[in-house]
């Protein structure tokens, strides 16, 4: 069974490099509310940047990205630690940050809610943050979680309790130039041949989410 | 700045290396990635590997006497010790049948100048929830078999893994020296006096861990967004756009596919890492199972 994902994030204010957060019109999310609905999966981005650079984190030849993953409650902790380094690779693959030497680009990601399929949501606010900050990329990116259930059939997007009952649970970052994996990890155990099709489901869905993106960027640029 | 690392002298000279006056050692520190793709054009690499070759890889177990298992992994100049310490404490109230698996790798800052002293870096955390994920994935052990009363008491395993020397690929050493240093456990039987109430451990009758999997990881560096070299260096993997690791056992899944950011791949470039991986853990299994049996010689 393959189902269509869920439009993932909610609203993505972001703070582009002319744009303060007050200025920068939302992009609005499909139903056009701010506040994220009780069960779903959202994620606030904002980006700041480029802006300047402690000393020790200048790079000569490129722009250093930090990502800031911040839970819903409490501290981060080293599970947080190891998605941000996660996310930060990406974004560092598709960012042209040789454009903006000696400059840092702060990604902060704020989770309201979680209801599985957590690191695609952040994948995708990222994006339509970087996007909506106008920042050069080489390709833009988005997420896609699958679980396979325990008779093997694909569930994208799949919800925490469809997380907790898969046997195997694979997060995907697929990119809109040639949809190529950018980044991937994976919980669980499957088979190679099982890891493929749920990548090849996953190239599919990265059409219906590049789309969105689409339409939502159309939609704020036709308003007024 | 390090010094200069010792070298294996290559099996094939580089190609056309700057010419007769010049040796390769101005370059390859005026243009490291310049000097790696003249030898990649030739599919061999600066220490005389070819791309899909491991480093010579040495395990020796139950280094550490005082702990409950030990393991010391080298690949290459990576070296790696895992020692596992068992303690006895209360299971959680919502999982009473099962024990616990700690696991935690630390990069201190002499095995390299790259790291610091103080708190864990980033490439320590990560590191340290690589391996935890591995455990939970595999099913390495079964926590259950950790439980000795319901409810009442059960093992914690601490495995704190050591960085010593790194030279890259820690990953990999780290996973090997997990898997080896749990191979090498052995807890004392515990039973429960009933009348008192208290747990009573007898050192002298010990038994070995069950190990239900086999996990093996396997680490690739990507180059210029495409070549795929297995088992990078230290200084391949700074100069690399990206790295995949992936994890399987010995029924060939995969435990784990982990590919964090860098150059986007193919699906195809992932299956080519998934059989190279398949060959490395039948490599590492005999290796495992050959230095079990030479501290056993029965």
């Amino acid at each position: 069974m393959v189902l269509l994902p869920r439009p993932t994030p909610g609203p993505v204010p972001s703070a582009g490099p002319s744009s303060s957060l007050s200025r920068c019109p939302r992009i609005p999310s499909p139903g056009g509310t701010l506040s994220p609905l009780p069960g779903d999966t959202s994620v606030l981005a904002g980006l700041y940047g480029p802006a300047e650079v402690k000393g020790s984190r200048e790079s000569p030849d490129g722009a250093t990205v930090e990502v800031l993953l911040r839970p819903k409650v409490g501290l981060p902790g080293v599970a947080e630690r190891s998605r941000e380094q996660l996310l930060r690779r990406t974004f560092e693959a598709v960012l042209l940050g040789s454009l903006h030497p000696r400059t840092s680009i702060t990604v902060v990601l704020q989770v309201l809610s979680d209801a599985g399929s957590l690191l695609a949501c952040c994948l995708n606010a990222a994006c339509m943050g970087l996007l909506d900050a106008g920042l050069p990329l080489s390709s833009l990116f988005c997420g896609v979680t699958c679980a396979l259930d325990p008779h093997g059939d694909i569930i994208l997007d799949p919800t925490a309790r469809q997380e907790q009952e898969a046997h195997a649970v694979l997060t995907f970052a697929i990119d809109s130039a040639q949809r190529k994996v950018l980044a991937t990890t994976t919980r669980g155990s499957c088979s190679a041949e099982e890891m493929q099709r749920c990548l090849v489901a996953a190239q599919r869905a990265a059409d219906t989410i590049f789309q969105f993106y689409r339409d939502c960027v159309q939609r704020k640029y036709s308003k007024s | 700045v390090g010094a200069p690392r010792p070298q294996r002298s290559p099996r094939r000279e580089g190609p056309g290396l700057l010419g007769p006056c010049c040796g390769a050692a101005p370059l390859r520190t005026v243009e490291p990635l310049e000097y790696y793709r003249r030898f990649l054009k030739e599919n061999c690499r600066p220490d005389g590997r070819e791309l899909g070759e491991f480093r010579a890889t040495t395990v020796n177990i139950g280094s550490i006497t005082t702990a409950d298992g030990s393991a010391l992994v080298k690949l290459g100049n990576t070296t790696v010790i895992c020692g596992v310490k068992a303690e006895l404490a209360a299971p959680a109230l919502d999982s009473a049948n099962k024990g616990y698996i700690v696991p935690n790798v630390e990069l201190p800052s002499l095995c390299s100048t790259r790291f610091r002293s103080g708190p864990p870096g980033e490439e320590a955390q990560a590191a340290s929830q690589f391996i935890a994920d591995v455990i939970e994935n595999s099913q390495i052990i079964a926590k259950e078999d950790l439980c000795i009363a319901d409810g009442k008491l059960a093992w914690v395993l601490y495995c704190d893994i050591i960085c010593l020397d790194y030279d890259g690929n820690i990953l990999d050493a780290s996973t090997f020296a997990l898997l080896a240093a749990l191979k090498n456990v052995q807890l004392p039987s515990v039973t429960i006096n009933e009348e008192t109430g208290l747990s009573e451990v007898n050192l002298k009758q010990k038994n070995p861990l069950v190990i239900r999997k086999h996990p093996v990881a396997t680490s690739f560096a990507i180059f210029d967004d495409t070549l795929l070299i297995v088992d990078p260096t230290a200084e391949e993997e700074d100069l690399a756009t990206g790295t995949v690791t992936v994890v399987t056992d010995e029924d060939d899944r995969l435990c784990s596919v982990h590919k964090p950011g860098g150059s986007p791949l193919t699906g195809a470039k992932l299956q080519d890492c998934i059989s190279r991986a398949i060959t490395r853990h039948k490599e590492v299994k005999k290796l495992i199972d050959k230095v079990i049996k030479s501290i056993k010689p029965k």
